[in-house]
C-alpha cells in the first residue's frame, strides 16, 4: 500500500471549511476498490506443518473462509456503513482494508492513506507525556518529525487538555487520553477513514467536536467507512450501506433498504424460536408469575404485516402478542410498557384501562392481541415489557410478567431533528415587528 | 528483505524516538534517572571484580593482575550480555506487540531494530564502565580496544539472526518461547564466561568448539583480557554464520509475514 502522505499534508492544517469545490467534481476513480476478496484462516495438522508449508507444497488440513467473494467500490467523499451481526466478517474486512491482515485471495486497491479510529490510544505509554506519546503514535503512523512538528500545535489545541499535554499520561483521566488519541489519529486527513461509530471519545462536547472533524474530512473528500452494530446509526450517518452476512455481501445499497433487509433476517431468526428469549443488548430478562397464562410470542410489525426491528419516528406499528391459557380463568388482562434505554417508562397501559378484559377463559385457548400505535418516539433503543394478570394491576393475580420481551430501535429517517424520547413536533410561528425608531431602548 | 529495510529506513525517526522513549520510561520517576544506566553495570562489574577476585584469587595465565579472574569474567560478560539481551527480547517481540501489529500498519522489522538499538546502548554503558574499572585496576589494553566495535557487530549479527528466526517461529509455536530460556542457560554454561576455557578437559574441547559463542566470547577475552588480536579465522567463521542466520531469518520473515497477524 502506498502512503502518499506529503500531498495531503498541507491541506490537513486548514481546518476552516473548504469551498465546496471538492464534492461536485465529475466522477473520479474510486478511492477504494475491493475485488474478489477472500480471507481464509488455515489450520494445519500442527504448527510445524504450517512452517513447513511455506517452503513446500503442503496443504492445510482445514480452511475456514471468513470472507469470500467480496466486491465493492467506495467513491471519494462517500460514507458507507458496514452492517452485520457479530461474526459476519466486519472486522476481518476492515483489517484487510487497513492492511494489517493480508487477503487470501483477491485484492484491495486504495488510493491514498487509510486511517482507522477503531481502538484509540494504541501504544500509549503512561510514563510519557501527551506530547511524547503524540510524537510516538504519529511516528507509528509513518510520519516524519518535520510533519509531526507542523501539526503538533493543532493537536494540542484540538485535544483541549491544557497543561496536561506536557504531563505524563498516567495522570490523565480516560477521557483526556481519548482526546489526545483522537486528536493525533485525525491530525492528518486520510483519504479513507474507518470509524467505529460506537467508539466513545469521552464527554458529549468532545464527541460532537470529533464528529464535526470527521464530517469536515468528508467534505474535503475523505471517504468514510462506518462500522456499527447499531442499525440506527448507520441510517443517520451513511449514504450507503453494505450488509455482510456469513462472510458475504448480502446487500449493497441505500441504508433504508439495507435496514429492511436486516429486519427480515432478524425476523427469520426470531421465528425459529418457540419461546421468548432475551434479545441482544446484554439486558437480563426477568420472568415471573403463577403461570396459568403465558406469553408465547411477541413481535413488532409494520402495518403491511412485515416484521420490524428498526422503526422510523412516527411510523404506524403493530405490537403482536400471543397468549396461551393453561388453566380455566375468570378474567385476563394484558398489559405492556415501553421503556427507554435507561429503563425509564415511556408509555404503558393494559386492557383493563381500555375496558377490554377477557372473561371466562378455558385451558388450551390462545389469544392474539394486536396493538396498533404510532411510534412517536425519539431515536434510540426501546424495550417492551409485558404482563398477563387478572385485574387492573399485575399484583393480585399475576399469571406472567416478562421484562424486555422485545427490543426495537427508533430511527429518525426523514423528520426534522429533535431531542428527547418523545416526538411531539410543533408547528412554529413567529411574528416579527419592526424596531421603533425613536429613542434607543433603555429599559433595564 | 529490501522492502522491509526500506520500511525500516522510512521509520528511522520513529525507531530513534522509540529507543529514546524506552530509556526515558525505564528511568521515569526515579530520582537520579539515567545514572542507573551506569550504576547497574558498575555494580555488576564491582561484584565480580572485588568479591569474586577475593574469593577466587587464582591467577590466570596471561593476565598479570591479582584481579585476573574478574577481568576475564567482565570481558566475557560484555559479549554474552549483548548476545543474550538481543536474543531474549527478539524472542517475544512479535507476541508482545501483537495488539499493535493487529491494529496498525507499519514495518514490523522496526520492532527488532528498536530492540537492537536499545541493547546496544546498554552494552555501550557497560563497556564504558568496564573501561573505567579496568583503568582503576591498572589493566588497560588500548591497542586491541579497536576490535570491540567489530566484535559488537558480529554479536549483533548472530543474536539478531537467531533471535529474529526464533521470534517469528515463536508466534506460531509458542513452546519456543518456553524452551529458549533453558537452552540459553545451557549455552551460558557451555561457554567459558565464568570459567577459563583452559579448564575444559581436552576430550570436551572438541565438542565445545562447535559452540559459536565459545569463539565469540573467546574473541572478547582475547581483546579485553589478554590484550591480543582475536583469531581471524574464528571471526570470519562467526561472520559467515551470522550472515547465514540473517538470510535465513529474512526468508522466513518473508514467508511468515502474511500469516503472522492471523496467528497472533
Amino acid at each position: 500500500m502506498s502512503q502518499s502522505i506529503d500531498s495531503q499534508f498541507n491541506q490537513s492544517q486548514t481546518h476552516q471549511p473548504l469551498p465546496d469545490q471538492v464534492s461536485p467534481t465529475p466522477p473520479k476513480p474510486p478511492l477504494l476498490e475491493v475485488r474478489e476478496l477472500g480471507k481464509a484462516y488455515r489450520r494445519y495438522r500442527n504448527e510445524m506443518t504450517r512452517v513447513a508449508s511455506w517452503f513446500s507444497a503442503i496443504k492445510p488440513e482445514e480452511e475456514t473462509w471468513i470472507l469470500r467473494d467480496i466486491n465493492f467500490d467506495i467513491a471519494q467523499g462517500e460514507a458507507v456503513g458496514i452492517v452485520g451481526q457479530n461474526g459476519a466478517g466486519k472486522s476481518t474486512l476492515l483489517k484487510m482494508i487497513t492492511g494489517t491482515l493480508r487477503p487470501t485471495e483477491g485484492y484491495i486497491r486504495t488510493h491514498g492513506r487509510v486511517a482507522a479510529i477503531l481502538e484509540l490510544g494504541m501504544g500509549f505509554n503512561g510514563e510519557l507525556t501527551g506530547r511524547q506519546n503524540v510524537i510516538h503514535s504519529a511516528g507509528l503512523m509513518g510520519f516524519t518529525h518535520a510533519q509531526i512538528d507542523a501539526v503538533i500545535d493543532d493537536i494540542e489545541d484540538f485535544a483541549e487538555i491544557g497543561e496536561y499535554f506536557d504531563k505524563p499520561m498516567r495522570v490523565y483521566s480516560s477521557g483526556m487520553q481519548m482526546r489526545v488519541a483522537f486528536s493525533v489519529a485525525t491530525a492528518f486527513r486520510p483519504e479513507i477513514l474507518i470509524v467505529d461509530e460506537a467508539l466513545s471519545v469521552g464527554d458529549a462536547y468532545f464527541q460532537h467536536k470529533s464528529f464535526d472533524r470527521i464530517r469536515e474530512f468528508q467534505r474535503q473528500g475523505t471517504s468514510l467507512l462506518i462500522v456499527s452494530h447499531d442499525k440506527a446509526a448507520i441510517q443517520s450517518l451513511c449514504d450507503r450501506a453494505i450488509l455482510l452476512e456469513q462472510g458475504k455481501v448480502l446487500q449493497d445499497g441505500l441504508p433504508q433498504d439495507i435496514m429492511d433487509y436486516y429486519n427480515a433476517i432478524i425476523a427469520k431468526k426470531e421465528n425459529d424460536r418457540v419461546e421468548i428469549t432475551p434479545l441482544d443488548g446484554g439486558q437480563i430478562q426477568t420472568r415471573s408469575g403463577s403461570g396459568e397464562a403465558s406469553i408465547k410470542r411477541v413481535s413488532l410489525h409494520a402495518t403491511s404485516g412485515s416484521p420490524l426491528d428498526v422503526v422510523d419516528v412516527g411510523q404506524m406499528v403493530e405490537l403482536r402478542v400471543n397468549v396461551a391459557i393453561h388453566a380455566d380463568l375468570p378474567e385476563l388482562v394484558l398489559g405492556y410498557k415501553i421503556k427507554d434505554r435507561v429503563g425509564q417508562d415511556v408509555f404503558g397501559t393494559n386492557t383493563w384501562h381500555t375496558h377490554q378484559v377477557e372473561q371466562q377463559l378455558a385451558a388450551g385457548e390462545t389469544l392474539t392481541y394486536r396493538m396498533c400505535f404510532s411510534a412517536n418516539l425519539g431515536p434510540g433503543s426501546y424495550s417492551v415489557s409485558l404482563s398477563v394478570h387478572s385485574n387492573d394491576t399485575h399484583l393480585t393475580h399475576n399469571y406472567q410478567w416478562v421484562d424486555h420481551a422485545l427490543v426495537f430501535q427508533m430511527v429518525n429517517m426523514g423528520k426534522d431533528f429533535f431531542l428527547g424520547s418523545c416526538w411531539i413536533m410543533p408547528t412554529i410561528e413567529c411574528e416579527r415587528q419592526a424596531a421603533i425608531s425613536s429613542a434607543p431602548n433603555e429599559s433595564v | 528483505m529490501l522492502e522491509s529495510l526500506k520500511g525500516a529506513w522510512r521509520y528511522r525517526q520513529f525507531i530513534a524516538t522509540s529507543i529514546r522513549h524506552e530509556l526515558v520510561t525505564r528511568f521515569a520517576r526515579s530520582r537520579i534517572g539515567g545514572a542507573w544506566m551506569i550504576i547497574h553495570p558498575l555494580s555488576m562489574v564491582l561484584i565480580y571484580a572485588l568479591i569474586l577476585s577475593a574469593v577466587l584469587a587464582a591467577k590466570l595465565p596471561g593476565i598479570e593482575s591479582q584481579y585476573a579472574y574478574a577481568i576475564y569474567l567482565t570481558a566475557g560478560m560484555l559479549g554474552w550480555s549483548l548476545f543474550s539481551e538481543i536474543l531474549n527480547r527478539c524472542l517475544g517481540v512479535f507476541i508482545e506487540n501483537a495488539n499493535l501489529m493487529k491494529k496498525l500498519v507499519f514495518p514490523k522489522i522496526a520492532l527488532p531494530v528498536i530492540i537492537t538499538g536499545s541493547s546496544l546502548i546498554n552494552n555501550f554503558a557497560l563497556f564504558i564502565v568496564i573501561l573505567v574499572v579496568f583503568a582503576v585496576l591498572d589493566h588497560f589494553t588500548p591497542t586491541t580496544l579497536l576490535w570491540v566495535p567489530v566484535l559488537t557487530a558480529i554479536t549483533v549479527l548472530l543474536a539478531l539472526g537467531l533471535g529474529l528466526m526464533l521470534g517469528i517461529l515463536n508466534v506460531f509455536i509458542r513452546d519456543i518461547g518456553q524452551i529458549m530460556p533453558i537452552v540459553l542457560q545451557f549455552l551460558f554454561w557451555f561457554t567459558p564466561v565464568v570459567y577459563p576455557a583452559e579448564i575444559v578437559p581436552p576430550s570436551l574441547q572438541a565438542i565445545i568448539a562447535f559452540n559459536p559463542l565459545f569463539h565469540l566470547v573467546g574473541a572478547y577475552h582475547d581483546v579485553l583480557a589478554y590484550g591480543h588480536a582475536p583469531s581471524l579465522p574464528a571471526l570470519v567463521g562467526l561472520t559467515a554464520l551470522g550472515v547465514a542466520l540473517m538470510v535465513m531469518s529474512a526468508m522466513l520473515f518473508r514467508k511468515a509475514s502474511p500469516e503472522m497477524v492471523d496467528a497472533l
